[in-house]
């Protein structure tokens, strides 16, 4: 079935894709891999040493999709800490965010890295369109790779709570959210049947 | 952490008498990884992540992803801080919105 991902037999999943949803995939992970940005090692540091003890940043992103992919470790989000508490939270998150983001954009840039490569390596299947057999181990970044992107576009179209998405997926046709809130359904549906067959 | 059947029920009630004798954090009170609600992650997902990476049964797993959509949030470990934090960075390594505290409340 189009836009399903089936279970493959001894492991690993598989989805038949046209080639405009090849191409929406690709680009979406290739959008998401120049966001999160490039790795250390891009850097081009004289001491290859120096990369592997490279502190990350301290302060949260200010794109919404980073700082959503990238949250505070410390802080209660429906608290209200005094002054005090505040600040410690505040450092504390820094300083988690200095020794783990660098890996945690490693890791996401590693996962859409893999739908790249998969969709790369896509060999026609006749009348525009190609069956996608993934691994179990690129089942898993898949859909590592599936969430990022459809936790970005959340982000993008402010969905905040149940309401919001309620009220998206009802948009008159001529809204120009349309076809990123469609994006995101289909996605979803990708990521829902991938996760089924993932199952432990 | 055991498995829901465990016969050892003592082992379940510790975290919550200890929270109650103890109302300063002391080094050995323990810290809780918290996991958020939001609209956009998928209930299977949050379900399969609890059991991959905790390793929870699926009637573990599925009744915290139900914690967390109902009430907004669900306590998915305890430990050190450093077993907290390392949790922590696995979550928002698969894209759930978690944090850390301690378990005091």
């Amino acid at each position: 079935m189009p836009g399903t991902f089936e279970p493959l037999p001894g492991g690993g999943a598989a989805v038949a894709l046209d080639d405009v949803e090849i191409s929406i995939i690709r680009s979406l992970a290739v959008q998401m891999m120049e966001l999160i940005g490039p790795g250390p090692a891009e850097d081009a540091s004289a001491d290859p040493l120096a990369d592997l003890f490279a502190d990350g940043p301290s302060e949260p992103p200010s794109d919404p999709v980073l700082r959503r992919l990238f949250p505070d470790a410390y802080g209660d989000p429906d608290g209200t800490p005094g002054a005090k508490e505040a600040e410690e939270q505040k450092a504390h998150s820094a300083e988690f965010r200095r020794y783990t983001e660098n890996d945690l954009r490693a890791g996401k840039r590693d996962n859409a890295l893999a739908v790249i490569r998969s969709l790369d390596a896509l060999s026609p299947a006749g009348e525009g369109g190609a069956v996608l057999e993934l691994s179990p181990d690129d089942s898993r970044k898949w859909l590592g790779a599936l969430n990022d992107l459809r936790l970005a576009i959340g982000a993008r179209l402010e969905i905040s709570d149940e309401d919001d998405s309620d009220l998206l997926f009802h948009l008159p046709d001529q809204d120009p959210r349309k076809p990123m809130v469609m994006a995101y359904l289909w996605l979803g549906g990708l990521q829902e049947t991938l996760v089924s067959t993932l199952m432990p | 952490m055991g498995p829901v059947t465990s016969p050892a029920p003592m082992e379940i009630e510790r975290t919550e008498s200890a929270e109650e004798v103890f109302a300063v954090p002391e080094p050995d009170v323990p810290w809780v990884t918290i996991v958020h609600n939001d609209p956009v992650n998928l209930m299977s997902y949050v379900t399969y992540v609890f059991q991959s990476y905790f390793g929870y049964s699926k009637d573990k797993a599925t009744k915290l992803m139900l914690d967390v959509h109902h009430k907004g949030r669900a306590v998915v470990s305890s430990g050190t801080r450093e077993e907290m934090e390392r949790d922590v960075q696995a979550m928002h390594g698969y894209g759930l919105w978690a944090t850390l505290q301690h378990d005091r409340k």
